[in-house]
């Protein structure tokens, strides 16, 4: 099983990209949980969201505690929330950021594998908007190919209609820019 | 059978109860059920439901609707948690009395206060004597598969009762998941058009509601407690007919590892999931786990239950709702006194947990396990722990 914590503020859509991952899976024939962290919503707190994946069905029902991915969506969370507690030690952190892995490292005292990429940078420029929920996707499926990458396209054409192409094409330039720092 | 898509198990809900082709639909937003009562005005909007949803200013009237509109004939669906229920009460005991095949689902969700809007069973257990068919499910192919067998058996002829189904708020209706629905055919084919015993009509007038004097009191009572009694031969068939159709067989107790098991776990709702992952840990150990989840909660299945028990030493309960300065949660207050006088009565631990949506993981089952082994002497009614509580 793989299970995925995502790191965002509210309204940036990380329960969606949960959503959209979990989505994914099930149409891959995997099963498949998506659930945010329960609780009032406040735009712009932090919240996360969780989603778990399996071959087999999945019978858990509590939050994530020791995930093996934790995607981060907005670069100002990575200081105000240990983001990669619990992660387990074979586990990667994928972040949206404007710095390198090393500087991140450095910055945080990070020890797992890494995952950036400028996520803010390629939602503006492909969407025209720095809403990085599905750019991020991306990202997270370059780090560890837990589904084929084209596994996303169905759920993002069924979730954002006429505007779904330009979020696919942040999804797909997220995936070749994203650097991975062992 | 339909296709199997992941979507958010409200939302599939809402859809079942469409293909259920309901015919009206009150009922009043509430966390955590507003994602249930939303879709369904979006398919009414939408042309895709053709039926009347009927957007009422309180629970209270929610529920007074429904009984109108059943009371006509119409297939009727409600849906509610926690306070919305709470404004309801009133009418919610009148259905039954009526005979009214209303369907509900309460999105469980603990009453207030401190104010809160998370999953435990204090809704629910507050209207336990209400006179409803009460079953619990325990994810989101269990949801579809109940509204399906929720209007089927509240229906029957035979039974004519309102039916709670009992989805656990948030844990359940806010997750996304692998969902295999039905397709029209099966639904048309297990859930026949609603035939009401008696209908409200004006060429045909017959009272509905009436006065009921000292001396008839008792009688409308015991009548309406033997149609409880006596649903429970159509709500197994129900559950069987399913079986053949879906493949998925549900039963009023259901068990997992206890045929040889000397301890078991009784959960109600979506907690039994988590508990299976825990039984398998114990298993794995060597120790004789097992687990018994009652899927019916009203009528209750006394027989089933007295059978599951057999041979178990012990019963670690895990209530999901308090009875203040009562015995323990009330769940196990029913199970001890069902098993009273009985022969080699298991001794019954009592544990409070997931309260107001605290999570409760495999591990803290195996703590309650271990904590119910060293447990010495006589473990007494008032005897409850609150498992977890910071002191």
């Amino acid at each position: 099983m793989i299970e995925v914590r995502f790191h965002g503020r509210g309204g940036q859509g990380a329960v969606t990209s949960a959503e959209l991952l979990a989505s994914a899976a099930i149409n891959e024939g995997k099963y498949a949980q998506a659930f945010p962290s329960f609780g009032p919503e406040r735009r712009g707190a932090p919240v996360i969201a969780f989603c778990r994946i399996d071959d087999k069905p999945i019978r858990i029902r509590t939050n994530i505690y020791h995930p093996d991915l934790v995607l981060v969506l907005d670069p100002s969370i990575l200081r105000i929330v240990n983001v990669s507690n619990g992660l387990k030690e074979d586990g990667i952190l994928i972040t949206n950021t404007r710095y390198s892995g090393e500087e991140i490292r450095k910055e945080l005292g990070i020890k797992h594998t890494l995952a950036t990429v400028n996520a803010t940078l390629i939602a503006t420029e492909e969407m025209g908007l720095p809403i990085t929920n599905t750019t991020m996707l991306g990202s997270l499926l370059k780090a560890r190919n837990i589904l084929p990458a084209d596994s996303l396209i169905g759920p993002l054409n069924k979730r954002f209609g006429r505007i779904a192409q330009k979020n696919i094409n942040a999804f797909q330039r997220a995936y070749k820019e994203t650097d991975i720092l062992i | 059978m339909g296709k199997r898509i992941g979507i958010e198990n409200s939302l599939a809900a809402a859809e079942a109860i469409m293909m259920a082709n309901v015919d009206v639909v009150a009922a009043y937003p509430i966390t955590p059920q507003t994602h249930i009562v939303e879709h369904l005005s979006e398919l009414v909007a939408d042309g895709e439901l053709d039926a009347e949803f009927i957007p009422v200013e309180s629970e209270h009237a929610a529920m007074s609707v429904c009984c109108g509109s059943s009371a006509v004939g119409a297939r009727t669906f409600t849906c509610t948690s926690s306070q919305g229920l709470a404004l309801m009460n009133e009418i919610v005991f009148i259905a039954p009395s009526l005979r009214l095949p209303i369907v509900m689902i309460l999105a469980n969700r603990s009453m207030s206060g401190p104010l809160s809007i998370w999953n435990d069973h204090t809704d629910v257990m507050s209207i336990r004597d209400c006179g409803w068919i009460q079953v619990f499910t325990e994810n989101g192919q269990e949801i579809f598969d109940h509204v399906m067998f929720a209007f089927r058996v509240a229906e029957d002829p035979k039974i004519s009762l309102p039916l709670i189904v009992n989805v656990d708020g948030f844990t359940l209706t806010h997750v996304i998941e692998p969902i295999e629905y039905w397709d029209q055919e099966t639904v048309t084919k297990y859930l026949p058009d609603f035939k009401p015993v008696n209908v409200l009509d004006p060429d045909h007038p017959v009272t509905m509601g009436a006065f009921g004097m000292p001396s008839i009191f008792t009688e409308a009572k015991k009548s309406q407690d033997q149609a409880l009694i006596n649903s429970k031969p159509g709500i197994v068939q129900a559950w069987e007919e399913m079986g053949k159709l879906t493949g998925r067989h549900y039963r009023p107790v259901e068990t997992n590892c206890a045929e040889d098991a000397e301890t078991v776990f009784l959960t109600m709702g979506s907690f039994g999931e988590t508990v299976s992952i825990a039984v398998d840990e114990l298993r794995k150990q060597g120790k004789p786990v097992g687990q018994i989840k009652i899927r019916l909660w009203r009528p209750f299945p006394f027989e089933e239950f007295r059978q599951a028990v057999q041979g178990v030493k012990k019963i670690i309960i895990v209530d999901r709702a308090i009875s203040y300065g009562g015995p323990g949660g009330p769940v196990a207050g029913e199970i001890r006194s069902l098993l009273y006088g009985e022969d080699n009565m298991p001794v019954i631990t009592n544990f409070l947990c997931g309260l107001a949506g605290r999570d409760v993981t495999p591990e803290d089952y195996i703590a309650m396990y271990e904590k119910s082994e060293a447990m010495k002497g006589i473990v007494r009614e008032e005897d409850y722990i609150f498992y977890g509580v910071r002191e």
